[in-house]
C-alpha cells in the first residue's frame, strides 16, 4: 500500500509539472503582457521598462527555468498588478470559493445519489421518469443560463435572495443552487445506471436465492458494488472544488478564485494566472489520488491490480 | 413425502410465453434431472418458482412447499423458503459470488439467516463448511475474495453457502457447465456425496445426459417450455420414447466402439415469439405427421410409468444399449 501511494504521488507531481509547462507556453504565446497591462498606446520606453522588470526579454528557456524553480519553491513571483505575492492572492481567495463549492458538493451527494438509487429501485415508475427528466435538464442546462434563470425568478421576481455580493449566507443560496443542480443530475443518472447494472448481476440473484432480504440485498450487496463508478464521479467533483465556480462566481460577483482567474487572464497577470493553475492542477491531481485509494478500499480486485502495478 | 409441488407453472416475458404449464413434483431425498437444449425453460422454471425472475416476468400457477404457495406468497414467504428450505446454485460460479465481499462473510450471512449463528460460531461453521466442500486451508481462505478462487473452487464455495442453510432441496442449475471436464467430475462427485450425507433432494439441471445419468433417479425432458417426457432413469435411458429425448441421446458424442456416431438434432430450438403450432418439436422431428403440425400432444402417463407427450413415439421395442452413457 505504501509503495502504491508513493508511486501515485510521484505520478501526481509529474502531472502537475506537465500541466504547468503547458500553461507556461500557452500563456507566453498568446499575447504580450506588457502591451495588455499598459495598453496599446503606452510609450515604448514604458513597455521596455515593464518587460525588463518582469524578465520578459530573457530567452524563453531561461524564463522557463526560473518559472520551474518558482513552482518547485512555491514562489510564483508577485502580481503584476498589485505587487503582492501571487500565491498569497490566490490562497486568500480559496475560502470564498470553497464556501460555495463545498455546500454544493454536499447537496450533489446528498440529493443526487439517493435520487438515483431510488429511481433504479423503482424503474419505470413516475419517480424514475421524473429523476431522468430532471437529471437531463440539470446537466444540459449551461450554468450561466441556469444562474441567470435563478436570478430572474428568485432575486428579481420574488426578491427572496440577493443576486450578487457576499455579505450573508443568503447571498450564497443562489450560487450554491446554480452550482449543485447540474451535479445532482449527473450523480443521479450515474447512481441510477450503476445500480441498475449491479442489480442485474448474477451475485444479486445469488444473494436473493440464499434468503437475504431485499433491503439487505440493496444495502449490503448492490450499493458497495455500485459505489465504484459513483466514487469516480465524486472524485471529478472534488477535483473541481477550486476551479468549478468560475462562471458562477462571475454571474454572482462572488470574490473567489474563479473571478480572480478571469480578471488575471484578462490582464495577462502571468504570476497570478500561473499560481491559480498550479492550485487547480494540484487539487485535481490530489482528488485523483484520493479516488485511486478509494477504489482500492472499495473493490478488492482493483486493490490487487494497483498494488501489483 | 412431496417437498415441492409445481402445478401449471407459466411464465411470460413482455407478453411472450416461454413456459407453458409445468407440472412437477419433487419428493424428499430424490434427485430429479431436468434436461433439454439451451433455451427450453429449465432455468426459468426454478427461477420462477423461487421468485428470482426480473419484475417484467408474468408468473401464474402454483409452487407449493411447506404449506405455502411461492407464486402468490410474496416476498416474506419467499425469503423464508429461499436458502433455508430450497437453495440454488448457478451455472457461472465466478460471477455468482459478490466480488467485493469475502467468501467467509458470504457464507456467514447464510448461517446467520438460517441458523442464527454469528461471530466466532459462524466463522467456525463457515470454516467447517469450506472444509466439507474440499477447499484446502479453509481457515485462511475464508478471508479471501471470490476473484482469488478458481471457477471450480467458486462452485465449491457456492455449494458450501447452499449447505449453510441446511436445505431440503438443492436446485443445481448447470453447476458444471462453465467448468472444465476434470473439475466437472469433481463437482458432480461432491454433489452426490453431500447429498448422501445430508439426505437433501436435488434438482439437477443440465443439457448433459451423461451427467444426468450419473446422478439422477428421475428425469424430466423439457422442450420449448414444456415437459415432453418424464420417467425414472433406467427406463428412460434404456428406451427413450420421445423423438426429442431420442435425439438428445443420439447427439451425445461417444467414444466407445465403431458404431458410435454423432447425430445432432437438425434445426434449432424455436424462438418463443413464434413457436410452431401443434407439437413444438414437429418441424425438427423425423417421425412427425400432419397431425403433429396441427395438434399439440399432451403429457400422458404411459403403462410403464413414464409420462410422454407424443403422437408417434419411438416404439418401445427398439431397445438400444445405453450403458456407455452411465459412465
Ligand atoms: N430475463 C429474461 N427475459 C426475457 N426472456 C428470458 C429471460 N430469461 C429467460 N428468457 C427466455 O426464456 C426461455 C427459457 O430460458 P431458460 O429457462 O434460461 O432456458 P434454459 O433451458 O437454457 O435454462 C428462453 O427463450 C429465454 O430466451
Ligand atoms: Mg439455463
Amino acid at each position: 500500500m505504501i509503495s502504491f501511494v508513493l508511486i501515485r504521488l510521484l505520478r501526481a507531481v509529474l502531472t502537475v509539472l506537465l500541466v504547468m509547462t503547458f500553461a507556461f507556453f500557452v500563456l507566453r504565446l498568446s499575447g504580450d503582457p506588457a502591451l495588455i497591462m499598459l495598453g496599446p498606446d503606452a510609450p515604448t520606453e514604458a513597455v521596455a521598462a515593464f518587460r525588463a522588470a518582469w524578465g520578459l526579454d530573457d530567452p524563453l528557456w531561461r524564463q522557463y527555468l526560473s518559472y520551474l524553480h518558482g513552482i518547485v519553491t512555491l514562489d510564483f513571483g508577485v502580481s503584476m498588478r498589485d505587487r503582492s505575492p501571487a500565491l498569497d492572492l490566490v490562497l486568500e481567495r480559496i475560502p470564498a470559493t470553497l464556501a460555495l463549492t463545498i455546500p454544493a458538493l454536499i447537496l450533489k451527494v446528498a440529493i443526487g445519489i439517493p435520487a438515483g438509487v431510488y429511481a433504479a429501485l423503482h424503474r419505470q415508475s413516475i419517480a424514475d421518469r421524473g429523476v431522468i427528466l430532471l437529471s437531463v435538464m440539470g446537466f444540459t442546462l449551461p450554468s450561466f443560463v441556469l444562474g441567470l434563470l435563478l436570478v430572474l425568478v428568485f432575486a428579481v421576481q420574488l426578491g427572496w435572495f440577493p443576486s450578487g455580493g457576499q455579505d450573508s449566507w443568503r447571498h450564497a443560496v443562489l450560487p450554491v443552487l446554480t452550482l449543485s443542480i447540474g451535479g445532482i443530475g449527473i450523480l443521479a443518472r450515474f447512481s441510477r445506471s450503476a445500480m441498475i447494472e449491479v442489480l442485474g448481476q448474477p451475485y444479486i440473484r445469488t444473494a436473493l436465492a440464499k434468503g437475504v432480504s431485499w433491503r439487505d440485498v440493496v444495502w449490503k450487496h448492490a450499493l458497495p458494488n455500485a459505489s465504484v463508478p459513483i466514487v469516480t464521479i465524486i472524485g471529478f467533483m472534488i477535483g473541481s472544488l477550486v476551479a468549478g465556480a468560475v462562471v458562477v462566481e462571475s454571474i454572482f460577483s462572488w470574490p473567489g478564485v474563479g473571478r480572480l482567474l478571469i480578471v488575471s487572464v484578462a490582464n495577462r497577470d502571468l504570476a497570478v494566472v500561473q499560481a491559480i493553475l498550479m492550485v487547480i492542477a494540484a487539487t485535481m491531481v490530489l482528488a485523483n489520488l484520493c479516488v485511486d485509494i478509494a477504489y482500492g478500499l472499495l473493490d478488492p480486485r482493483l486493490r490487487a491490480r494497483t498494488t501489483a502495478a | 413425502m412431496t417437498l415441492v409441488r409445481i402445478r401449471d407453472l407459466r411464465v411470460a416475458f413482455d407478453g411472450v410465453p416461454v413456459l407453458h404449464g409445468i407440472n412437477l413434483d419433487i419428493s424428499a431425498g430424490e434427485t430429479v434431472g431436468l434436461v433439454g437444449e439451451s433455451g427450453c425453460g429449465k432455468s426459468v422454471t426454478w427461477l420462477a418458482a423461487l421468485g428470482l425472475l426480473p419484475a417484467k416476468a408474468r408468473i401464474t400457477g402454483t409452487v407449493e412447499t411447506a404449506g405455502s404457495d411461492l407464486v402468490s406468497g410474496g416476498r416474506s414467504v419467499l425469503e423464508t423458503i429461499r436458502g433455508g428450505r430450497i437453495a440454488m446454485i448457478f451455472q457461472d460460479p465466478s460471477s455468482a459470488l459478490n466480488p467485493v465481499r469475502r467468501v467467509g462473510q458470504q457464507i456467514a450471512e447464510a448461517l446467520r439467516l438460517h441458523r442464527g449463528l454469528r461471530g466466532a460460531a459462524a466463522r467456525a461453521e463457515a470454516i467447517s463448511l469450506l472444509d466439507r466442500v474440499g477447499i484446502p486451508d479453509a481457515a485462511r481462505r475464508l478471508d479471501l475474495y471470490p476473484h482469488e478462487f478458481s471457477g471450480g473452487q467458486c462452485q465449491r464455495v457456492m455449494i458450501a453457502m447452499a449447505l449453510a442453510g441446511q436445505p431440503d432441496l438443492l436446485i443445481a442449475d448447470e453447476p458444471t457447465t462453465a467448468l472444465d471436464a476434470t473439475i466437472q467430475a469433481q463437482i458432480l462427485a461432491l454433489l452426490t456425496e453431500v447429498q448422501r450425507e445430508t439426505g437433501m433432494a436435488m434438482v439437477f439441471i443440465s443439457h448433459d445426459l451423461g451427467a444426468v445419468g450419473a446422478v439422477c433417479d428421475r428425469v424430466a425432458v423439457m422442450y420449448a417450455g414444456r415437459i415432453v417426457e418424464e420417467a425414472r432413469r433406467e427406463p428412460l435411458f434404456a428406451a427413450p420414447r420421445h423423438p426429442y429425448t431420442r435425439g438428445l441421446f443420439d447427439a451425445i458424442p461417444r467414444l466407445d466402439g465403431p458404431r458410435s456416431r454423432l447425430v445432432p438434432i437438425p434445426g434449432t430450438v424455436p424462438d418463443p415469439k413464434n413457436t410452431p403450432a401443434g407439437c413444438a418439436f414437429s418441424p425438427r422431428c423425423a417421425r412427425a405427421t400432419s397431425l403433429c403440425a396441427s395438434e399439440r400432444p399432451t403429457l400422458l402417463p404411459q403403462s410403464d410409468g413414464r409420462a410422454l407427450a407424443c403422437f408417434h413415439p419411438v416404439p418401445a421395442a427398439t431397445l438400444v444399449s445405453r450403458e456407455g452413457v452411465f459412465a
